[in-house]
Formats: C-alpha cells, structure tokens, sequence
C-alpha cells in the first residue's frame, strides 16, 4: 500500500487559487496596463475598462466618472454567490412606467432623458430644496456592493451595485425629529414613458415606495448610481435609484425625483392597489405566502431548460443577521 | 374522413409550436427566465386553442363552407394537450418539482384551484372525443361537452389572477370568448345560420 505523506511545504489543493481568480488578477493587470497606456485619449480607456462581461459602453455624465475612478470595489460582496450577467440584469425587469413586460424597460427606456435631473427634498426637514444629481452625489465616495435582489415574483438575480449608504444622504439633509418616514418618487413623464401611456394599466403614477426612518438609515440602504462598474443604464432606474437588499424587489425604487421626510407611513404604489398582496414592509419572507404563489423558494436568473435553478428563499434574503432587529416585537406575517 | 391534408397541416402546425418554443429555449432565445415563459405561453396557447375549437360551429353557419366542424375535435384535443404541457412545466420549471406544500397550493391559491378544475373538465372532454364515447354516451354526449362553456369561463378568471398590472391581452382573449358564447344563444344562432344557409344557397347557385 502506498501512503503519501505531503512535505510540509507542498500545497494542499484547498489553497491553490481558483484558475478564475487567477485569470482575473491578470486581467486586472493587463487593465492596469492598458488603462496606463490609454491615460492620454480617455475614450479608449473608457471602452476598454469594464469590470464585468458583456457591459455595454455608456455615455456616463462627467460628475460618475471622476467619482468612479475613486470607488471602493467589492465594499460589500455576496460570498458563493455567482453574478447575474449583465444582459440579464439590464433585459429582464420590471419598470411598468416604461411597459408590463420584462423586455419592454430595455426597449423604450433609452429614450428617457436623464440630464438634468434634480431631486426635489421636502417635508420635515432642515435642508428642503431642489438638488442636482451632482449635488447629491458630490461629498460621498462611491461603494460597490453585490447584493441579492429578490423580486416579488419569486425570482432573483445577484447584482454589483455602485452607490453610497443612503444614511449619509439622510443626515446631510438633515431631517427634523417629526420625520418618520421617508417617501420615495419616480418620474413620471408620460411622453418618454410609454406604460404610461397604456389604456389597460391598472397603476396609479407617479410610483411611491416608502422606508420607515431606521430602515432608510440602516446601513445597508443604499442610494444607487450604478451597476457593474458603470453608470446605470435608464431601464435599471437612472440616474438615481434605491436599492434596500433585504425588501422584495419593488421597494427599491428606480428613477427618483423626489424625497420626502413624513410623519405618516406613506400610502406606497402596490400597497395601495393590493393591500393583500402587498404590505408598506416587503421584508422577503418564505413563510409568507403572496396570495397567488409561494414565497418559499425562488428562481435564480438565469435559469434554462436544463437546470430550472430553482432554491429556497432566506428570511430578509439571507441578511437577517444585520436588518432582523428593526422589526423585533412585530408580527412579520401581519405586517407583511 | 373529410379533408385528411388539412386535418394533417393543422396536426404538424399546432404540434410545431411547443417545438419551437422549445427550440428557442435551447438556444437561450427565450431570456434568463425560460421555464417562466414556456408556461406562460403554453397556458396562452390552450386557451387560444380551446377558443379556435369554439369558433368552428359558429363559422360553419356564418359562412359558406360547411368544413369548419371537421377540425373542431383535434383543436379541442390540442388545447387538452398544451393545458398538460402547460401543467408540467409549472411542476418543472416553477416548483422545481418539489412537491412540499403543494397541496396547500392549491387549496390556498384561488388561480391554481381554478387552473386544476379547467384542467379536469377539460380530461373529461378529452377523454370522451372520440367516437365510440359520442355512440355510447349518445344524447348525453352533448351535454357533457357543453361543460366547455363554462370551462372557458374558469380559464379566463385563472389567466385575469394571474396577470398583474396590465390586463390588455387578457381583455383580448375575454372579448374574443364573450363574442363567440354569444354566438351560441339560441337567437342568434338561428340569424347566423340563416345567414350561412343563404351564403350556401348562393355558392350552388
């Protein structure tokens, strides 16, 4: 019988670096050295830089691309979790402003124009006014987080976001102790936004999603520009949008206009319609069951024929650890 | 059998449909949520099958061909077979057949319950299109697969639970449905074969 026994130095096979990451720390290189080399002609740069397969090219405003050069990569990261190509985050998703289907988003949101876009902030609060983008995003270094982002329809993606803790924004503002909530509103406008233009929707605009004020101040809050290494693209919510990981997918709303610091909870866009479908909390919940399906297991995009990539949905999407003590002492299955 | 070639084109056309909504999924034509939009087009496609199967006893009075009726059995099998198709792929694709809980599915969900009792009507309806069913159950046949109306009804509620903020193709489908129950009233059926009779009358002439 042969027994091996390793020398002490020889490596075991659990720490041989992946031959991905291995790739990729060359790829980092070889950026490195292309972005040095492109320094003098920054289009180049630009069309060689992408962190992610696949992204397509983007006209970034000038304020994202001085704060990207400066962002803290993988700030947060979703450990064994794989990333949602970027196709499939940018073709399949919901922005009924822009139509019902998945497709439709991608198709007429390019047409939106995003430049200007300014920021109405009122309500109980010490700094009211009227900001630019630019304003808002000027201060605070940009983070990239990979989050999961479980829709309400029983599918999730994981995703690279770029942003900064809405916390930050919130305490710039200034709210006054009245203000108990914050609301949230999208854009409406109907002549770039053909949804808004269809005879069968059942929606009320403009979009309103809502936080409680510990919510919006809890770190993992996050005020978004961006997504895989690049500035958002108009059907993921451009220019400004809310991303609240441990919510189903809705209540991060895209395209904001206008935030508002309110002493009652605000009456929320799907909550109104469907109160018994859709509560004002949309913490994601397995043992709470939307009327209509489960929401104890969930579709990991992308699936195919072969592997329906179908898992269990974890309690908050798996952040219990730093968001379940917001809501000790209430009844999740009634405050859904 | 009247009209063999035309039975055999409508059989190769309606069975080439899932097979190239398969096809497309294959080759990943159908985007990241695949298994979501094979179930999603098959439940359409009963249900336009099952409104096709509707429409040919009314077309047979409304116009001068007496044809129509001919196909009427091999649609109504085909909307039979694209709702168990249907079926499958949610058990597949959305459950990821994982069956715990399922019976509390379909007592909890409204749509699901309607969906599994259009589905036994529809059996039922399968299971008797034949003609030995229709000699053995002789009057009674009729009555039996006059369960179709109301079958169309239920599919029509299982697709409105489902579809959520926009109800435009929905309403398509419930209009088309509502016209051609409303061609099964006795007095309008009786002015459109009139209509039909003098259209053929005239085609001999």
């Amino acid at each position: 019988m042969l027994i091996k026994i390793p020398r002490r130095s020889d490596c075991r096979e659990s720490e041989v670096t992946p031959e991905a990451l291995y790739l990729n720390r060359r790829q980092t290189l070889q950026l490195t050295a292309i972005s040095v080399a492109c320094a003098g002609f920054p289009l180049m740069a630009h069309a060689q830089e992408w962190r992610y397969e696949g992204v397509d090219a983007a006209d970034a405003p000038a304020w994202f691309d001085a704060k990207g050069d400066k962002a803290r990569w993988e700030a947060v990261v979703a450990k064994g979790e794989a990333i949602t190509p970027y196709r499939d985050a940018t073709h399949y998703n919901n922005f009924y402003e822009f139509g019902p289907d998945k497709g439709d988003p991608a198709a007429h949101a390019p047409k939106l124009v995003t430049e200007p876009w300014t920021v109405m902030v009122d309500g109980e609060v010490a700094n009211p006014g009227t900001y630019s983008v630019e304003d808002l995003f000027a201060a605070p270094r940009l983070e990239e987080r990979i989050y999961r982002l479980r829709c309400v329809e029983a599918w999730s993606m994981v995703i690279p976001w770029l942003g900064f803790p809405l916390a930050e924004l919130i305490r710039r503002l200034e709210p006054t102790s009245n203000a108990k909530f914050v609301r949230f509103e999208t854009l409406a406008r109907p002549e770039q936004m053909p949804g808004m233009r269809a005879g069968f929707s059942l929606i009320g605009w403009p979009y309103i999603e809502g936080l409680r004020m510990d919510e919006a101040m809890h770190p993992l809050s996050l005020m978004t520009v961006g997504m895989y290494g690049r500035v958002l693209p108009n059907q993921n919510g451009a220019p400004l949008r809310l991303i609240v990981p441990w919510k189903y997918g809705f209540k991060s709303i895209k395209s904001i206009v206008r935030i508002s610091f309110v002493r009652e909870q605000p009456a929320t866009t799907w909550q109104t319609m469907a109160p018994q479908e859709y509560g004002f909390y949309a913490n994601v919940n397995p043992d709470v069951s939307h009327p209509r399906w489960s929401q104890a297991r969930e579709r990991r995009l992308p699936g195919s024929l072969f592997s329906p990539n179908v898992r269990a949905t974890l309690a908050f999407n798996g952040y219990a650890d730093e968001v379940s003590s917001l809501y000790a002492g209430m009844d999740l299955s009634k405050d859904y | 059998m009247r009209y063999p070639w035309r039975r055999l084109l409508l059989f190769l056309a309606a069975a080439s449909v899932p097979c190239y909504w398969l096809y497309l999924g294959t080759i990943a034509a159908l985007g990241p949520d695949p298994g979501k939009v094979l179930v999603d087009n098959l439940g359409e496609g009963a249900l336009v099958m099952l409104l096709c199967s509707l429409a040919m006893t009314p077309l047979q009075r409304l116009t001068a061909w007496s044809g129509w009726v001919a196909f009427r059995r091999q649609l109504g099998l085909w909307s039979f077979a694209y709702a168990v198709l249907h079926v499958s792929a949610y058990l597949y694709f959305l459950l990821g057949l994982d069956f715990t809980g399922f019976t509390a599915e379909l007592v909890e969900r409204p749509y699901i319950a309607a969906g599994a009792i259009a589905l036994m009507g529809l059996s039922a309806l399968a299971a008797t299109s034949n003609g030995g069913s229709m000699r053995k159950l002789g009057k009674r046949w009729k009555k039996l697969h006059r369960v179709v109306y109301p079958i169309v009804l239920i599919v029509l509620l299982h697709m409105l639970w489902v579809v959520r903020a926009d109800a435009g193709r929905w309403a398509l489908y419930a209009t088309v449905a509502a016209v051609l129950l409303l061609a099964r009233l006795p007095s309008v059926e009786r002015k459109l074969a009139g209509r039909g009779r003098a259209k053929r009358v005239r085609s001999i002439d």
